[in-house]
């Protein structure tokens, strides 16, 4: 992947954007992500059942497809989804996703072996 | 009789004229002059200055939506906003088609509460999700669909003047 792509995915979007938290239908928890790195944090701070309700909507991977733009990323939340887990263990699961995602795109490419 | 707690002057046979017409607007100014005890000419001379004062916003017809075949959700959603926004959150989702009523309230904290509708719940969520959580100031949103509803109406001008016998 070039650095171009990366810095594209990496980039902060605009406020109406951004992803917004809910618990369920209509009901707004207050906590939102403009970027990456903040949809990463945010994995871990918001109530669980946020990213439940989310993530079986198929919610997340939208955004992170059409938002982010970043269709690798998009294609492993949609595996979590096919593990069924729910609670601490899917809060886990997406955030070892999304933040190896994270690593991969913001640490300098290794040099050359010979 | 005038009554100089309301803003613009009205005499107790407007109040009649009025009370008639939230009854039933569709009634000729005969039928409500002969209740009234005034002419006809007059009921009209009245629902003009009325009209023209705004006091006399609109006539229009209450619809049973559900008869008419719309399949509509409702919905009453509470914003919790920043203080220093809430006027123009409250101010936006005014103009909002599927909102049909704004509210604000100074209680522990700023709320705005408001009617929503939508065609279904995805509806409603999109509406919410992107159209009212990214505007600036919105701390966080409860909303409660409506699942029946016991009493609709709207506030008659005899319900407010009490001691006025009309």
């Amino acid at each position: 992947m070039s650095s171009e792509t990366g810095s594209k995915i990496l980039r902060a979007v605009p406020r109406e954007k951004a992803f917004y938290f809910f618990t369920s239908i209509g009901n707004y928890s207050g906590v939102s992500a403009s970027s990456l790195k903040e949809f990463m944090e945010r994995i871990n701070e918001v109530n669980v059942k946020s990213l439940e309700f989310h993530l079986y909507r198929g919610d997340f991977e939208k955004w992170i497809a059409e938002v982010l733009e970043d269709a690798w990323l998009a294609g492993e939340v949609r595996r979590v989804q096919k593990f069924g887990l729910m609670g601490e263990p899917l809060r886990n699961q997406l955030y070892v996703t999304v933040s190896r995602r994270f690593k991969r795109l913001t640490s300098p490419p290794s040099p050359i072996q010979f | 009789m005038r009554r100089k707690n309301i803003a613009l002057s009205l005499d107790a046979k407007d109040l009649e004229i009025l009370k008639a017409l939230q009854e039933d607007s569709r009634q000729t100014y005969t039928a409500i002059g002969k209740r009234v005890g005034i002419a006809h000419s007059t009921v009209y001379d009245r629902v003009r200055r009325m009209e023209l004062q705004k006091v006399i916003k609109n006539y229009t017809a209450l619809v049973d939506l559900e008869k008419a075949g719309v399949k509509k959700i409702m919905a009453i959603m509470t914003v919790y906003t920043d203080p220093k926004e809430a006027e123009r959150v409250a101010e936006k989702l005014a103009q909002s088609p599927e909102v049909l009523e704004v509210y604000t309230s100074l209680s522990d904290e700023l709320l705005i509460m408001a009617k929503v509708v939508a065609a279904s719940q995805e509806g409603l969520h999109a509406f919410v999700a992107n159209s009212v959580a990214p505007l600036n100031g919105v701390l966080r949103i409860r909303t409660s669909i409506v699942t029946r509803k016991l009493k609709e109406t709207h506030l008659l001008i005899s319900d407010c003047l009490e001691g006025l016998h009309l």
